[in-house]
């Protein structure tokens, strides 16, 4: 979406080379490699036990590979080896630069205090001091995330599973992240509530030129988010390509399986 | 005069992996070259391949064999096989493309939805849904539509719809899958008025055209496209 | 107030079937280990080996045992809870070490070596080379919104303390200000972020720049931290909500005094009160000086 995106020879905002992960004698993924360019949405698709949740968590810095580096391109345009540098280090950078939404949004959220808490905690934690700020700079989060401003001060247990995932995602975004990971962001929502959702989420991600990895196993979430797909089965990509070909004209034989055993990807 | 696009020696066949690897060849050798300012109109029987070609154009099918190139800003780039960022770089700027089903996005405002491609290009949110009325209005969508998404719409203003978005931009190359199907005599008259005003401006235009009377209207030449004998 | 160093008379001297202080040699060893550490990290909690003592949880086992692992013979102890010396619990720990250590005792803030506390720091300053020593019940300040210790203790060490904030802000949004009064937490030299111990906040402002040593024990937890002398502590804050002390509008009825932690009392069961000072020693001690409080004019 952005000119950074079409620079073809511009530098990558990540390189992951020759990742893989093992659970003992099981693979949870293996042989893993692309890039990924700011302003640019990267869908990896595959079923439950495909390994695309590993890859996602071991790219995030979530999970530590057995093998394959993650390099980050950071803002200053120096390349950071995301599983070589210091946890402090790499803890600072995930507070910073990069965003984790999760399907279930009590895993990212704290149910116990406030939306605008919430919402703010990220600002704090990159040393935020003036709490007029925070607040106001939380309520536009929640303003752009589609939530009414007057539930500001309620605990997220109040809100719906759609509020909550909004939520989740105002939390992520509001320290500025260049780079947000989404694990099944729209999962456990009823139809509609996904729609919405899908539609906030591709607004966001234009207007804020982030780059996004997302996880799912839903072909037309895929569809409508990204714009290259990652197609996973068994810990290995067995297909990539512009979203809409490899959805239109599958190569790999897993893949046309996939997109002919759902209902109008 | 510029050549825009050219398409060298493209065949295409589709391998079916889960019925018994069966494969069934689509197009065969086919070389087409298409100048600015000019229209070319695909021609042949229903699975001939017309729409394939051209999602093969666009990127949405792969080339496996033969070259797609195609004018991006000033210079000739190759399409088959090419990085999907470049595809995209090309769809965002340079190849327009009006198929026959518009994909909604849900939710998503009518007028958004045509103005998208252009706020994709950086253009203001204000001047972009400007000009994305002024299609709508000419295409005659009734204004107290534009602020619902076109899920619920009929066929004809879905049409229109897409039509609108295709038209958005001031593509160079534009592709037509069936621009004037489901429209009635008036708004027919109104997309063939677009097209031979993109012509006017310089773009270069493949379309698939069912009626014969819109095809004569607009199109400079036909390239046929013969039907392959079907495998086994 | 009962004097204490005649009181002290009453009690027999040392008892000999207890070690010095209670404890055995080698345990006061591991707390003075942990008690080195602890001072040369400040505000950083050191585990340490905590050991039953006789009596139970939350009654100060921690401060206990880093009062018997600093004792010596020749120190003159306090012992005050919620400022006071003549509370149950103040009692009996000073009871405790006069049985086990056979040590001097003291109600003087300015005549104590080490003075062991629940809840307040002496009104008087304090001076070099006096021990004040806290009883702590939960040590962890990121506690109220991370259950997991080993993400706290991460939290420490890579300095994650957006958290702490988090309880502030909740406060400013809830009650328009920040309504920590207790435990409120601060930053020691810069580094780490430490709970007080639920002492006032009225209370902060003298752990900073103080000539004495603050040690504090938790007994439950197993949790040792410090802050060494004249070493910066910071109570946490936002730019537009400052920290700032309690105060009142009355002064003390007995003393007078308008500078001290006030403590309301009830003197009768038709809704009669005051406030007088929450330290008894001080409020004697201006007493003594001839000070009066509206309450205490008869009296004089």
């Amino acid at each position: 979406m952005t000119s950074s995106s079409e620079d073809l020879d511009a530098q990558p905002l990540l390189a992951v080379e020759d990742l893989a992960k093992r659970y003992g004698r099981h693979m949870g993924c293996e042989a893993v490699s692309f890039r990924l360019w700011p302003g640019e949405v990267l869908g990896v698709v595959g079923e439950s036990g495909s390994g695309k949740t590993t890859l996602l968590n071991c790219v995030a810095g979530r999970l530590t590979p057995d093998a394959g580096r993650v390099l980050y391109s950071d803002r200053l345009g120096a390349v950071r080896d995301l599983h070589g540098i210091a946890e402090p280090e790499r803890r600072m950078l995930m507070r910073t630069d990069w965003a984790f939404v999760h399907q279930n949004p009590r895993d990212g959220l704290r149910m116990g205090v406030s939306a605008g808490a919430n919402v703010g905690e990220p600002l704090m934690a990159v040393g935020a001091r003036n709490y007029g700020a925070i607040r106001s700079a939380a309520g536009d989060w929640l303003a752009k995330t589609e939530i009414d401003v007057g539930r500001i001060d309620d605990p997220p247990r109040t809100f719906s599973g759609g509020m909550q995932q909004r939520l989740q995602i105002a939390r992520s975004l509001a320290a500025g992240p260049r780079l947000v990971f989404m694990d099944e962001p729209t999962g456990g929502l009823d139809v509609s509530v996904q729609a919405r959702l899908l539609d906030l989420l591709r607004g966001l991600v234009t207007e804020l030129k982030l780059a996004v990895i997302v996880v799912t196993h839903d072909l037309a979430v895929a569809r409508l988010l990204s714009h290259r797909l990652l197609v996973m089965r068994g810990g290995r990509v067995v297909e990539t390509g512009l979203t809409d070909q490899v959805l239109d004209d599958p190569q790999h034989p897993y893949t046309q399986l996939l997109v002919s055993s759902v209902l109008q990807p | 005069m510029t050549d825009m696009l050219r398409l060298c020696d493209v065949s295409k066949d589709f391998v079916l992996h889960n019925q018994g690897g069966a494969e069934i060849p689509v197009l065969l050798g086919a070389s087409l070259t298409v100048n600015a300012g000019e229209c070319v109109a695909l021609t042949g029987p229903s699975g001939a391949g017309k729409s394939t070609l051209m999602r093969m154009i666009y990127g949405n099918y792969l080339t496996p064999t033969g070259s797609i190139r195609i004018r991006h800003e000033g210079a000739m780039v190759e399409l088959a096989g090419a990085d999907p960022r470049r595809v995209l770089a090309v769809r965002r700027r340079t190849l327009g493309y009006v198929s026959q089903f518009l994909r909604v996005v849900p939710r998503v405002a009518t007028l958004d939805v045509v103005a998208e491609p252009l706020i994709a290009l950086g253009e203001g949110a204000e001047a972009a849904r400007a000009r994305a009325g002024d299609l709508l209005r000419r295409l005659n969508l009734p204004e107290a539509l534009w602020p619902l998404p076109p899920a619920t719409f009929s066929g004809g203003e879905q049409q229109r719809v897409n039509i609108a978005r295709g038209f958005a931009h001031p593509y160079p190359v534009l592709l037509l899958d069936e621009p004037t199907a489901s429209l009635d005599g008036a708004n027919r008259a109104v997309v063939l008025e677009l097209i031979g005003e993109a012509k006017a401006r310089g773009a270069a235009i493949v379309g698939i055209f069912h009626d014969a009377d819109a095809r004569a209207a607009v199109a400079d030449r036909t390239f046929e496209i013969a039907p392959l004998a079907t495998a086994a | 107030m009962s004097d204490a160093t005649q009181s002290a008379a009453a009690i027999p001297a040392r008892d000999p079937t207890y070690n010095f202080a209670y404890l055995d040699e080698q345990t006061k060893r591991m707390i003075r280990r942990a008690l080195l550490k602890a001072v040369a990290v400040p505000g950083y909690q050191v585990p340490f080996a905590g050991r039953e003592m006789p009596m139970p949880y939350g009654w100060g086992t921690g401060g206990v045992q880093v009062t018997a692992s600093i004792l010596t013979a020749d120190d003159r102890l306090k012992v005050i809870d919620q400022g006071a010396d003549d509370t149950t619990n103040a009692v009996s720990i000073r009871k405790f070490f006069q049985r086990t250590a056979g040590v001097a005792v003291t109600e003087k803030t300015a005549e104590a070596s080490v003075i062991q506390t629940r809840h307040r720091i002496p009104e008087a300053p304090l001076a070099d080379g006096q021990i004040l020593v806290y009883q702590v019940p939960i040590p962890e300040p990121l506690r109220f919104l991370e259950p997991r210790e080993t993400e706290t203790r991460k939290m420490h060490a890579y300095q994650d303390y957006g958290l702490m904030h988090v309880k502030l802000y909740e406060d400013i949004a809830r009650h328009g200000h920040i309504a920590t009064t207790y435990a409120y937490p601060v930053k020691v030299e810069g580094r780490y972020v430490m709970d007080p111990s639920p002492t006032p906040k009225f209370d902060n402002p003298k752990m900073s720049d103080c000539p004495a040593l603050q040690l504090f024990g938790a007994g439950r937890e197993k949790r040792i931290y410090a802050i060494p002398p004249y070493t910066k502590v910071e109570s946490l804050d936002f730019e537009d909500h400052p920290f700032t002390v309690q105060s009142w509008e009355q002064r003390c009825a007995l003393c007078g005094a308008e500078d001290s932690f006030l403590d309301e009392v009830l003197t009768d069961d038709k809704g009669g009160r005051m406030f007088v000072c929450s330290d008894t020693d001080y409020c004697g001690d201006r007493r003594a000086q001839g000070f009066r409080g509206e309450a205490a004019e008869d009296a004089a």
